[in-house]
């Protein structure tokens, strides 16, 4: 397996993953609202010519046409965290240029010309920057994107003006919501301008315990302060759910690990599993290796576990198209093959 | 009725398949049909409804008759179906619909003065005109204080800077 989950970062018991993306579009093109079929070429083209077709001192990229791609494999980036559900879905001539370790993906044609994506694991926001910020300049050096000296960069909506930048982190905030205290986080963060959001941005529900915050204002500060805010928050958050950790612990230190090893036992045994069921016993595994009380766990099998179980990745692995009732049962198998290893 | 899947949850949605003549009724809950991937269940709204409306809001109390006429000359479109669809069509739309969509940058990032990056191409030149829109400021300053010498030196410098920012724009 490739990917960002196959490493650990910083901060890893609670942060999951840290993203940055920035919104670009060619100045000599109309966005892709109102483009053509010949422009939406000519965009795919240029866009494979910087990136692709360029050697640059980052890594390789490899383009993938979204129109060679069929609905399940489509779906399997969606799952891998690798394009949006919008591109997923898209009629036009689209697609994502990719690094091959996974950690840069660039969505051509979607809500914009360009989604420069970076994907890192645990908490390096500094670091998803930069290395969107290079392949900025990348395509800078070569061609003029649609910029405005007093409202920035222009995004087809609004909401992406200026900066044209996201930046997210994922985190596992298990104490939090076991609490109920997650309701004053997710308060706080609404009144500073932070969204959050599930496990798949825009539209999804908070599966497992896992929350995505992200900056919604992108224009009138600077991208760093906009990290920064991003990061702080993020830091009062962590330490929150830390205390509550070993709080709930503390408290009952046979309670909580019964539950933990619980799920572990469904997870090591059972037949069938649906999506939603693995999520949460995921979660609790999840928890008991960030506090030592797992200790033959590696938390990147748990990482690759929470994707090869999805839908579209799981028929891909099992070779065939499965209904649902077959899924649950091979996601079973899938489950305890992987965590029987240890 | 129990959704005939996981006979767990209420099932809401009625999902009928006609193939060769033969007609399938399903009745599944809404957990299910995601997970049959049969249907994709939308989003309750989305976030270019809600722009939209919005503009509605602001559209209703601006007073100008014709706010609703301007249309960008690159890409044709008006600002009617931008309110409508919550995204623009090309680069020059924002200048094209110009004060009008204004109120709604205020509203959506409570600032309009861009304060990022720069392309490279152009970083000079910008830094040039923004620190000769500072100057200007400083100028008027001056003559409301009455401070004509340094108001002097300013529009030296002014000049100085116009000249500079017309080299860097060839």
């Amino acid at each position: 397996m490739r990917g960002w989950y196959i490493e650990s970062g910083p901060e890893s018991d609670v942060v999951v993953s840290s993203r940055v993306r920035l919104a670009r579009n060619f100045k000599d093109f109309p966005f892709p609202f109102r483009m053509k079929e010949e422009d939406e070429e000519a965009v795919q083209k240029r866009a494979k010519e910087i990136m692709v077709e360029k050697e640059n001192n980052i890594d390789k990229f490899e383009f993938i046409d979204m129109q060679k791609l069929s609905p399940v494999e489509r779906q399997m980036l969606v799952e891998k965290h690798l394009i949006s559900s919008e591109l997923a879905g898209s009629q036009m001539k689209s697609g994502v240029i990719l690094s091959s370790d996974e950690k840069v993906s660039i969505m051509v044609n979607e809500e914009d010309h360009l989604r420069i994506q970076c994907l890192f694991p645990g908490m390096q926001l500094d670091s998803a920057w930069n290395l969107c910020n290079d392949i900025d300049n990348i395509f800078e050096e070569s061609t003029d994107f649609a910029f405005d000296e007093n409202l920035g960069y222009l995004t087809s909506c609004p909401t992406n003006i200026g900066t044209g930048i996201r930046a997210s982190a994922m985190l596992h905030l298990p104490a939090l919501t076991m609490t109920g205290y997650i309701r004053g986080v997710l308060e706080v963060c609404g009144k500073l301008g932070i969204t959050v959001r599930g496990m798949y941005g825009e539209n999804s529900e908070a599966m497992g315990n896992m929350f995505q915050i992200s900056n919604q204002v992108t224009l009138g500060q600077t991208e760093e302060e906009i990290i920064t805010n991003i990061k702080n928050i993020a830091n009062q958050i962590i330490s929150q759910e830390r205390m509550l950790r070993k709080e709930l612990h503390s408290q009952n230190p046979f309670r909580f690990e019964d539950k933990i090893f619980r799920s572990l036992g469904i997870l090591s045994n059972a037949r069938i599993l649906s999506s939603e069921e693995s999520f949460k016993l995921l979660s609790d595994v999840r928890l008991g290796v960030d506090m030592g009380i797992i200790t033959n766990i590696d938390k990147r099998t748990i990482n690759e576990i929470l994707i090869s179980i999805q839908p579209a990745n799981l028929q891909y692995l099992v070779g065939k198209q499965l209904h649902a009732a077959e899924r649950d049962i091979k996601r079973a198998e899938l489950i305890r093959e992987k965590l029987n290893r240890f | 009725m129990l959704c005939q899947k996981c006979q767990k949850r209420v099932a809401n949605i009625q999902f009928t398949q006609i193939i060769n003549n033969n007609k399938h009724v399903l009745y599944l809950c809404e957990n299910c049909a995601k997970e049959e991937g049969k249907f994709k269940i939308g989003p309750p709204f989305n976030i270019n409804d809600f722009l939209s409306s919005i503009m509605g809001v602001q559209y209703m109390t601006s007073v100008s008759p014709h706010t609703h006429e301007a249309t960008c000359d690159t890409c044709k479109m008006t600002y009617e179906d931008f309110k409508k669809a919550g995204k623009v069509g090309c680069a020059d739309c924002y200048k094209a619909y110009g004060e009008k969509i204004m109120p709604l940058l205020k509203r959506l990032h409570g600032n309009v003065q861009y304060n990022g990056k720069i392309p490279g191409k152009i970083y000079s030149r910008v830094k040039v005109s923004r620190e000769i829109k500072k100057l200007k400021e400083q100028l008027n300053v001056c003559i409301k204080n009455e401070e004509y010498e340094k108001a002097a030196e300013i529009r030296d410098k002014i000049k100085e800077m116009e000249a500079r920012e017309k080299d860097l724009e060839i």
